[in-house]
């Protein structure tokens, strides 16, 4: 599945990284420990957290992964977005929590 | 949903707590910032969390929140355990992310709290 | 029916994130043998744990203060330690200065202020920069057995 799909079947919000939403998605991963993600997220996941600070882009591009989603309704700080265009690892947004974003794309990909 | 369904679709460890399995359970919440947890409202809430610290049984305690998945193979410290018994809550334990816990749990009937 | 005012203290060290929630404790059991209505004790002990990681992440120490009366909880909690520079920005979800010790920890997402805040029906703070910050919290008192009035 590519993230364009995820996009439109959950109705997530586009915030950056336009360029890079044909990339393909491995698998979820959630979390907000950044040193977490580091150690075990995988290549072409799809992050699901709350943290917004720039380090968040910069692990997503050394872990390779295909996109971010913050939930809560939150916003990547101008730098993080920045970065996201430059990487093509976009960042999208939900007002939904972690909860329930991980276990409908845990849906989706399982269906797949 | 009972405690014990949890258990077994998980098929996860209890490491305290085995007298509340009858419990029941209405929301999950996946977290690893404890500031998170302590703004919910709603009753009858499940944690699930990649964060094993005593903090992570102080914020259960404040919150009413009785049952805590510890995620990501965490385990509880002898401490955690011990604040855990004292305040009448129950730790899970699985190797499963919070990624697929949240996918098994909402798939068998967990509700999301907002 | 007369009863007197209960008064608590607690003095909370700075730095110590593993005693970080002890006096949150032992003040929400001695409330529940108050016949104080759950969702006011959850709310006061929530504000008290917040304010107990705010000292142990940022102040030297702390001293809590909890007044229990017929009508209403106050908790005065008085902190030495840097202050806050700018109390507006402070109190905006999501504004932090923490370090990432205690993001790791799994706090510092800037919203202990504000979530104090929410759960307080009167909050009050004040600080002075190289002093510390003193924080006034008042709860209406609502009892298990009045929860219908």
């Amino acid at each position: 599945m590519k993230i364009i799909d995820l996009v439109n079947k959950l109705g997530l919000e586009i915030l950056s990284g336009e360029n890079g939403l044909n990339r393909t998605v491995s698998g979820g991963y959630t979390s907000d420990l950044l040193s977490d993600v580091i150690a075990n997220a995988q290549e072409n996941n799809i992050w699901i957290t709350l943290q917004t600070h720039k380090n968040v882009m910069a692990i997503a591009s050394l872990k390779d992964l295909a996109a971010i989603i913050l939930i809560n309704g939150n916003k990547p700080e101008e730098d993080t977005r920045e970065q996201s265009n430059i990487e093509n690892i976009p960042i999208l947004g939900t007002k939904g929590n972690a909860f329930e974003t991980s276990a409908k794309i845990y849906e989706l990909l399982n269906n797949e | 949903m009972e405690v014990k369904e949890v258990v077994s679709i998980l098929n996860a460890k209890v490491i305290c707590g085995k007298q509340y399995l009858d419990k029941s359970v209405d929301f999950g919440f996946a977290s690893d910032l404890m500031s998170d947890v302590l703004t919910l409202d709603a009753d009858n809430i499940l944690l699930i969390t990649g964060l094993s610290n005593l903090q992570t049984i102080r914020t259960l305690e404040m919150s009413d929140i009785c049952v805590v998945i510890l995620a990501r193979d965490k385990k509880a410290s002898k401490g955690m355990i011990e604040l855990a018994i004292e305040s009448d809550l129950l730790i899970i334990e699985t190797e499963k992310s919070m990624f697929k816990t949240a996918g098994l749990l909402f798939e068998a009937g967990l509700k999301s709290v907002y | 029916m007369v009863e007197e005012t209960i008064s608590l203290q607690y003095k909370i060290d700075g730095g110590d994130f593993k005693k970080a929630g002890y006096a949150s404790s032992q003040i929400k059991k001695r409330l529940q043998k108050l016949n104080i209505h759950p969702k006011v004790i959850k709310k006061i002990v929530i504000a008290l744990y917040e304010a107990e990681i705010n000292v142990v992440a940022y102040a030297y120490d702390a001293v809590i203060r909890i007044e229990i009366g017929n009508e209403t909880v106050k908790v005065k909690i008085k902190d030495n330690g840097p202050g806050i520079q700018d109390i507006n920005q402070a109190m905006e979800k999501g504004y932090s200065t923490a370090s990432s010790k205690i993001r790791e920890m799994g706090f510092g997402a800037g919203m202990g202020l504000s979530n104090m805040k929410k759960n307080s029906d009167k909050f009050d703070i004040k600080s002075k920069i190289n002093e510390g910050t003193e924080i006034n919290i008042i709860n209406y008192r609502i009892n298990i057995k009045n929860e219908n009035n």
